[in-house]
Parts: C-alpha cells; sequence; structure tokens
C-alpha cells in the first residue's frame, strides 16, 4: 500500500471546479513533484491535503489513516502533515529557534530541544538559532520554513511553489539543497510547482495535473520523453507536433522517419522534442533559421520548412547557424518521438 | 455552506452579536408593548426636537468652518511652531464637554445655560474630528490639482476653496457626522446647561418619572436621528475613498506665511488650545488645591476613584477580551454569518450610553426576576456592577474591535494555517501567534476602554449600583449643586487620564509621517463607525 493514497477528490469553490475526482499514490520516502500551469488546482489539492480546505468528495489517506473522507475530516493540526508556504509564513514574533520547535510543544522539553538543535543542524542554521527571521536573507527562510516542518517528523512534506519568492540565480543551488534535505531526513515530500525544469529535475515522480485532473503520472524521464496528450507534451518542454503515417516500427512524416516504440499503423501525430532533430548547412536545404536564441550551452533554433511549419530545433553551440541561413532538418539518429492526440 | 460551517467559533460570534446588539430590539418593540408611552409625555416632544435640532445645525456649522478652517491652515500654509501647533489642535480631545461646561459655568460665562452656549461648548470640544478627517484629506491632495487651478488664473486662496475643499468635502462631511453623534450622545453638558434635548428627557422620564417604556420611545427616536447620521457617515466616508484614489502625486507645498498674517497663525489656534484645555486645566487645578485646603472634597471621593479606576480597569480588560473573540472568531470560522454578527455586535458605538443603558436595563431585569424566583438573588444583575459591565460592553465593544482588528488584518492568514500545520488547535493559534503579534492593537483597545468608561456619564448615571458613584457622576453631581470646587479635582483627573491616548496618538503618528490613518488609536477612535453596519 501506498504511503499517501488520494482517492476521487473532488473540491468546487462556487462554481468553479478547482480539484476532479482525483487519484494519485505517494510511495514513502519519495519525493513527488505536481507540475500544472496556474489556475489548475495544484494548491488546491495540496490544502485539501493539509487540511485547510475540505473536499467536497473523495478521501486522503496518509499512513493507514483517513484524514479526510466521507463522514471523517481530522483537523489540520492532528494530520502529521507539514507544510512549506509560498512566502514561508514564518511567526514573525519568534526567533529561527522559536519557530522550528513551534511544532514541538506538547513533547518534552529535552526532546524538543535536541529535535530543534537536529533539525536546525541539517539545514545548516545552527548558529543563527537566537536570530530574528526579520534578519534572515531568502534563502535562510526558506530553510527555516522547511526546518519548521520537518521538525515534528510529519508523516508527509507538502511545499507550495516553494522556490517561487527566490532569485535565479538562488533558486537552483536551493534546489538541490532543499532536495538533499529531504532526502536526509527521509522524508515522503509532495511539492507544487508550475516550473517544468524545477519539476523535472528535483522529483522522483511527476504529476502533471490541467483543469484538476492528473494528465500524466510518472518518472520525470518518462513523463519527458513520452507525455501522455498533446497538451502534456506541449506543457512540459518544447516540442514540434508533427502529423505523419505509422507503418510497422516507424512513422513516415514530412521531415523524414522516425522510430517508434511501440508498432502502429495509420495517420499519427507525433511529439518530437527539439533536440530530437538536427540540421546542417544546405544552399538547397528544406528550411530556413527564422530566429535564434543562444543560450551558452546549446542553441534553440526557430525554422520555416518549406511545407510552411514552424519547427523548433535545439542543437549543442557547437557549430552555429545564422538568421536566414538555409538548413537541412531531419530526424536525428537515435530520436524516438511519442505518438500524442 | 449553511449549517455544516457553523463551528463553535461561528456559533461563539453569533452569540456575542445576540447578547450585544439583541437588547436594542426592545426599543422599536417598546411602541408595541406599551403604545401609549409616549404620549404621556408628549409635553416633552416638542422642546426635545427644537434643541436637538439647533444643537445639530449650530454644532454642525461650527465644527465644520473651525475643523476645516484649522485643517487647511496646517495644511497648506507654513509658520512658526506649525509641527506643534498642528498637535496641540487635537488635545481638545481629551476635554469632555461636561468638564469644560463646569469650567464654564464656574467662571460664570455670560449666557452659558442656554442652547446657544450649548452649540459653542460642543464646537470648541468636537471640532478636532474635522479637524483631524479634513488634515488627512488636504495632506493626501495631488499638488498637481492645486496648481492645475492656479494655473488657470486662480489665486493660491481660491484655489484652496475652488478645488482643495471640494475634494476634502466628504472627509470633513465624515468628521461632521461623528462630531455631531457625540454631540447627541452628550447627557452632562446638556443636563449641566439646562438644555432640554433628547438624552435629557430620557434621563428625566427615567429617573424622575419611572417610565420605562417611555424612556425607550424617546431613546427609539434619538437612535433613528443617530442611525441617519450614521449612514450619512458611512456614504461620505465611500466617496472620501475615491477622492483619495484619485488623488496621486507630491503634496500640496505649503506656503510660508510671513508678518502679521505668521503671527496671527501662531496666535489663534494657541489661544483656541489655551480656552478649551489649559484655562480650564489652569483653573481646575487652582479649584482643586483650594477644595483640598478648605476641605471641600466631597467625602466619597476617594470611593469614586476608587470605583472609576476599577470600573475603566476591568473594562478595559474584558472588552478588549470580548473583541478580541469576536474577531477572532471571524476570522477563525472563516463564514459569513460570523461576520455579519461581528458587524452587528459592533452597532452600540454609535449608540448614545443612555440609550444603551436603557436598552440593556429591560432583558436584564427579566432575566434578573427568573434568577430571583429560582435562587432568591435579588437585584443581581441591574442591582450590581454586572448591569453597568454589560453597558460598557455593548457601547464600547466597537471602540475596541476597530483597534484588533486593525491590527488582526494585518496577519496573514498563512500564519494561522502554518500554525494549524504545526499540531496547534485553533485557541493555540490565537495564545501562540495572535496575541503575542497583535500586542500594539490589545493596548491600544485596552486604553481606550479605560478612557471613555472614565469619561463615560449617562449610562453610568441609570445603571450604577447604590454607592456606586464614579469620578464623572462626582463632577456632575456636584457641577449641579454648583459645588464648582468640588466638582475640580475628579474632572481635573479625568481630563488627565483622557491626554493619554491623544498623547499615544500623536507619538504614533509622529513616526509615520502624517498620515492619521497610519494610527490604529485614531483610526479606531476617531473613525471608529468602521464597526457599524453597512
Amino acid at each position: 500500500m501506498s504511503h499517501v493514497r488520494v482517492r476521487g477528490l473532488s473540491k468546487s469553490f462556487g462554481a468553479v471546479q478547482a480539484v476532479r475526482e482525483l487519484n494519485l499514490e505517494i510511495e514513502r520516502g519519495e519525493l513527488m513533484a505536481v507540475l500544472g500551469p496556474s489556475g489548475c488546482g495544484k494548491t488546491t489539492l495540496l490544502r485539501v491535503i493539509a487540511g485547510f480546505e475540505r473536499p467536497d468528495a473523495g478521501c486522503v489517506v496518509v499512513s493507514d489513516d483517513v484524514v479526510a473522507g466521507p463522514g471523517r475530516i481530522v483537523p489540520p493540526e492532528k494530520r502529521r502533515v507539514g507544510m512549506v508556504f509560498q512566502d514561508y509564513a514564518l511567526f514573525p514574533h519568534l526567533s529561527v529557534e522559536g519557530n522550528v520547535a513551534f511544532g514541538l510543544s506538547n513533547r518534552p522539553r529535552e526532546e524538543r530541544d535536541s529535535l530543534t538543535r537536529r533539525t536546525l543542524e541539517l539545514v545548516g542554521l545552527q548558529h543563527k538559532a537566537r536570530t530574528g527571521v526579520h534578519e534572515l536573507s531568502g534563502g535562510e527562510r526558506q530553510r527555516v520554513a522547511l526546518a519548521r516542518a520537518l521538525a515534528p517528523e510529519p508523516e508527509l512534506v507538502l511545499l507550495d511553489e516553494p522556490f517561487s519568492n527566490l532569485d535565479a540565480t538562488l533558486r537552483a543551488g536551493l534546489r538541490r539543497e532543499v532536495e538533499l534535505i529531504l532526502r536526509d531526513a527521509e522524508a515522503t515530500a509532495l511539492l507544487v510547482t508550475h516550473d517544468q525544469e524545477e519539476a523535472l529535475s528535483l522529483a522522483d515522480r511527476l504529476a502533471v495535473m490541467r483543469d484538476g485532473e492528473i494528465v500524466q503520472v510518472g518518472p520525470p524521464v518518462e513523463v519527458y520523453g513520452e507525455p501522455a496528450t498533446r497538451w502534456a507534451a506541449q506543457f512540459v518542454g518544447e516540442v514540434n507536433v508533427l502529423s505523419g503515417v505509422a507503418r510497422a516500427g516507424g512513422v513516415e512524416t514530412e521531415l523524414g522517419v522516425f522510430d517508434l516504440r511501440a508498432p502502429a499503423e495509420g495517420s499519427v501525430h507525433v511529439a518530437v522534442r527539439p533536440e530530437q532533430l538536427e540540421l546542417r548547412a544546405d544552399a538547397n536545404g528544406n528550411a530556413e533559421v527564422v530566429a535564434r536564441e543562444f543560450r551558452g550551452h546549446d542553441v534553440l533554433y526557430r525554422l520555416r520548412h518549406e511545407g510552411g511549419k514552424t519547427l523548433l530545433v535545439q542543437l549543442p553551440s557547437l557549430e552555429l547557424h545564422e538568421v536566414g541561413d538555409s538548413v537541412f532538418v531531419r530526424p536525428a539518429p537515435s530520436a524516438v518521438p511519442a505518438l500524442v492526440d | 455552506m449553511g449549517l455544516r460551517r457553523l463551528d463553535r467559533f461561528a456559533i461563539g460570534t453569533v452569540l456575542c452579536a445576540v447578547l450585544v446588539a439583541g437588547p436594542l430590539i426592545g426599543l422599536p418593540l417598546s411602541f408595541f408593548v406599551a403604545p401609549g408611552g409616549l404620549s404621556r409625555f408628549s409635553g416633552f416632544v416638542p422642546e426635545a426636537v427644537e434643541a436637538t435640532a439647533i444643537l445639530l445645525v449650530g454644532v454642525g456649522a461650527g465644527t465644520f468652518l473651525l475643523g476645516t478652517a484649522l485643517a487647511a491652515l496646517v495644511s497648506f500654509f507654513e509658520f512658526p511652531g506649525r509641527r506643534w501647533i498642528e498637535w496641540a489642535l487635537v488635545l481638545p480631545l481629551a476635554m469632555p464637554g461636561y468638564v469644560f461646561t463646569l469650567f464654564a459655568l464656574g467662571l460664570d460665562l455670560p449666557g452659558i445655560r442656554s442652547t446657544l452656549g450649548a452649540v459653542c461648548v460642543f464646537t470648541l470640544v468636537l471640532y478636532p474630528y474635522v479637524y483631524l478627517l479634513a488634515r488627512a484629506a488636504f495632506l493626501s491632495q495631488s499638488r498637481t490639482l492645486i496648481e492645475a487651478a492656479r494655473g488657470l488664473g486662480l489665486s493660491r486662496g481660491r484655489a484652496i476653496l475652488r478645488v482643495g475643499l471640494p475634494l476634502a468635502r466628504p472627509a470633513i462631511l465624515g468628521g461632521v457626522a461623528l462630531a455631531l453623534m457625540e454631540a447627541l450622545a452628550d447627557f452632562g453638558t446638556v443636563n449641566l446647561l439646562g438644555v432640554r434635548t433628547f438624552t435629557d428627557v430620557i434621563y428625566r422620564v427615567w429617573f424622575i418619572a419611572f417610565d420605562r417604556e417611555a424612556a425607550m420611545q424617546f431613546a427609539m427616536l434619538l437612535v433613528s436621528v443617530t442611525l441617519t447620521l450614521l449612514v450619512l457617515e458611512r456614504l461620505a466616508r465611500g466617496r472620501a475613498r475615491h477622492a483619495q484614489l484619485a488623488a496621486r502625486g507630491d503634496v500640496v507645498p505649503p506656503v510660508r506665511l510671513r508678518g502679521l498674517a505668521a503671527l496671527a497663525a501662531v496666535i489663534l489656534p494657541l489661544a483656541l488650545v489655551g480656552l478649551v484645555v489649559l484655562a480650564p486645566l489652569a483653573q481646575l487645578s487652582a479649584w482643586s488645591v483650594q477644595s483640598i485646603n478648605e476641605g471641600l472634597l466631597a467625602p466619597e471621593f476617594a470611593t469614586a476613584a476608587r470605583n472609576s479606576v476599577l470600573l475603566a480597569g476591568m473594562s478595559a480588560i474584558l472588552v478588549p477580551v470580548v473583541a478580541l473573540l469576536l474577531a477572532y472568531g471571524v476570522r477563525a470560522s472563516r463564514s459569513r454569518t460570523a461576520a455579519v454578527s461581528a458587524r452587528t455586535a459592533t452597532i452600540g458605538y454609535g449608540l448614545p450610553g443612555s440609550v444603551v443603558a436603557v436598552a440593556v436595563i429591560v432583558p436584564l431585569g427579566w432575566l434578573e426576576q427568573r434568577i430571583d424566583g429560582v435562587a432568591g438573588t435579588g437585584l443581581l444583575l441591574t442591582g450590581t456592577v454586572i448591569g453597568l459591565f454589560y453597558a460598557y460592553v455593548v457601547r464600547f465593544l466597537a471602540l475596541a474591535w476597530g483597534a484588533i482588528e486593525a491590527s488582526l488584518i494585518r496577519i496573514p492568514r498563512q500564519l494561522d494555517d502554518a500554525a494549524r500545520g504545526l499540531g496547534a488547535d485553533r485557541l493555540d493559534v490565537l495564545a501562540r501567534v495572535h496575541v503575542p503579534l497583535l500586542r500594539a492593537g490589545l493596548v491600544t483597545a485596552a486604553l481606550l476602554v479605560f478612557v471613555e468608561v472614565m469619561k463615560e456619564l449617562p449610562a453610568t448615571l441609570l445603571l450604577r449600583p447604590l454607592g456606586g458613584d464614579t469620578l464623572a457622576i462626582a463632577v456632575w453631581q456636584a457641577t449641579t449643586e454648583s459645588l464648582f470646587k468640588t466638582a475640580a479635582l475628579p474632572a481635573l483627573l479625568i481630563v488627565l487620564v483622557g491626554l493619554l491616548p491623544v498623547a499615544l496618538m500623536i507619538r504614533m503618528s509622529g513616526r509615520g509621517g502624517v498620515e492619521v490613518e497610519a494610527s490604529p488609536a485614531v483610526g479606531a477612535w476617531v473613525e471608529d463607525p468602521e464597526a457599524v453596519p453597512a
């Protein structure tokens, strides 16, 4: 049995159905990310699991304990679910230590002190224990928020857009740091984000959410490489959707033949990632470079194909093509695109 | 929604609303219970209507002119000592009308015992309401508007009159409405000056004729006038918000006054403050010393002082606690029912103390008889301070609620959620997160209630238990008997205590610049009818 189970969960606000009959399972010690555009209901999902909202239907089970379901609503303070808020929600009248110890008030003093100390060490803030939270930097605040959620050793930690309040430069470093802290603490965590890079790099598994429903669940590699729908393909990374005719193990498109994972027949659409195409300079090529986005380690080209289609192609920045160059574009040798609707 | 959302916090706020606003329903009901009540005293009605009307017109015009002129002076002009004068002009807020009346009567100022005399007293002690709101409105005006008017050929003075004043009109009217509500609620001044307004009639019908129904019906008439003013104030304030949103940009740069104009700008406001605050303080001090030396101090003085401090002190704890539970109940239950209940529960502040007293005594008396029938406890409620505390809660709950709510809305809801997620139940959240963060708001609320209870006269007069005289009653009683020296010391103490919140307000406003809204004390005090139903 999974550690956390969400079954048939629905929640509406007036006429707006924020979450619809949603199912989700999280294994013990797993780091799961829910990825979706803003307004897709992911924060509502989190708030229902935490107990701040009451579901209209369905149930939430945490560690074999039904915390929300028909006829049973456990208040948030009894759920053993910790939450890291988007803006951290640190208590301004308490020190770092006071914040971290807040959830330990019913433990014996010795245990409380040692847990507080241990958690502060875990996030590397033991030297700031007595500092007021208003004196901390953005990154430190986030670590305090994480420590505060982890200190009572919850069954599940929820993180609501935890990195959205940080500078882009800080974000990558902190992401890694937070992941290591969560793994050190052997915590089961559910993180909600609209940032695909964040979700792909951080999570063990990824759930893509749209309009209150989960579209696809799987490891990041799978969600990226084998998107279940055209929308999922477009939302998780960039993609060219080509139409073609499938025959046996391949699909024939206007750019050439791509291999398929499983045999198919007939008229289909394939989701081809920009790195699954390659191009070379060719005066008599089949496409023209319209725009070029130089990203350091790689380059994203926008091409106009002779058939009229706009294509995205991503290449290492070893050799550069100029805007206006005529090029020849074709499938990369090992490209295996996914079939989509 | 619906019943399912009515948890114990919502039920608490509903209960609170019923307890506080419930007695007020009795006022209109009295017309049905005893339809003839008013006609028994029909002779009083024309007199009360006339006096009240003259009072409203006179005080309205007086506070409007005085408050607006002074606000314009300190907002648009620069002169030596402006910053001091700006705040000195607020001091009359600490002077209760009946104390100033004591001073005026003691000096035997000619013509003071008349409706016109009452108009003068009210104008002098109530103009700060208009002054504060008008000043805030003037200071929020954009300089470009005044400059545009001047570019179109208006002199500075005319630009202020034709642009500055109309823009501030909603705020000024709001201030006038507040001043008028205070004048309507007053009992001491009109009673001492022999002006037969509604509050005075209520007192006489109640105490001299012992006719409760008629008193309730007069109270109901007074309430309808008050409610009309409340609605006007609300409307004016709604528009004031618009006017302020429209005004952006730098503030109007003040013009430096020179020569005689500067001299007048310094001397006239100082003379005003001197007349309303300093001269009475000096005279009261002198009388106090004499009264002590000549043994004229009332023998009950010590008891009255103790009673005042006890009543005010206990109310200063009780009322903010109720207000806090009410405000937090709305927040914790997140239900509309609770929000509406809170609005209802805070209705009492616009109401005169005599109305509140008349309204609470009937249900208390009824309950008391039932309890007496069972337990034989006698006048358990109306004969003890319990009734008095009840009236204070009804009357001043909005005051404390305003101060607390202003701080409470600044605490993000996420803090509540965070605390809940960490194992705190809703009472824990209140105790461990809100109370520490609300400390300033709670202290402000306690201070405001303390001072108001010290000053309160009509409700205390009607509901006090035997031997339960307070300083305010001592002042009133001695003044009615023309024992001005005897009244001096208790009056002096009331004024000195009343200076505390004014000082607090000035200090708070001095910190963040000049915005009146920056201070929760003023927000709660001057702008309080936040509390009343929309």
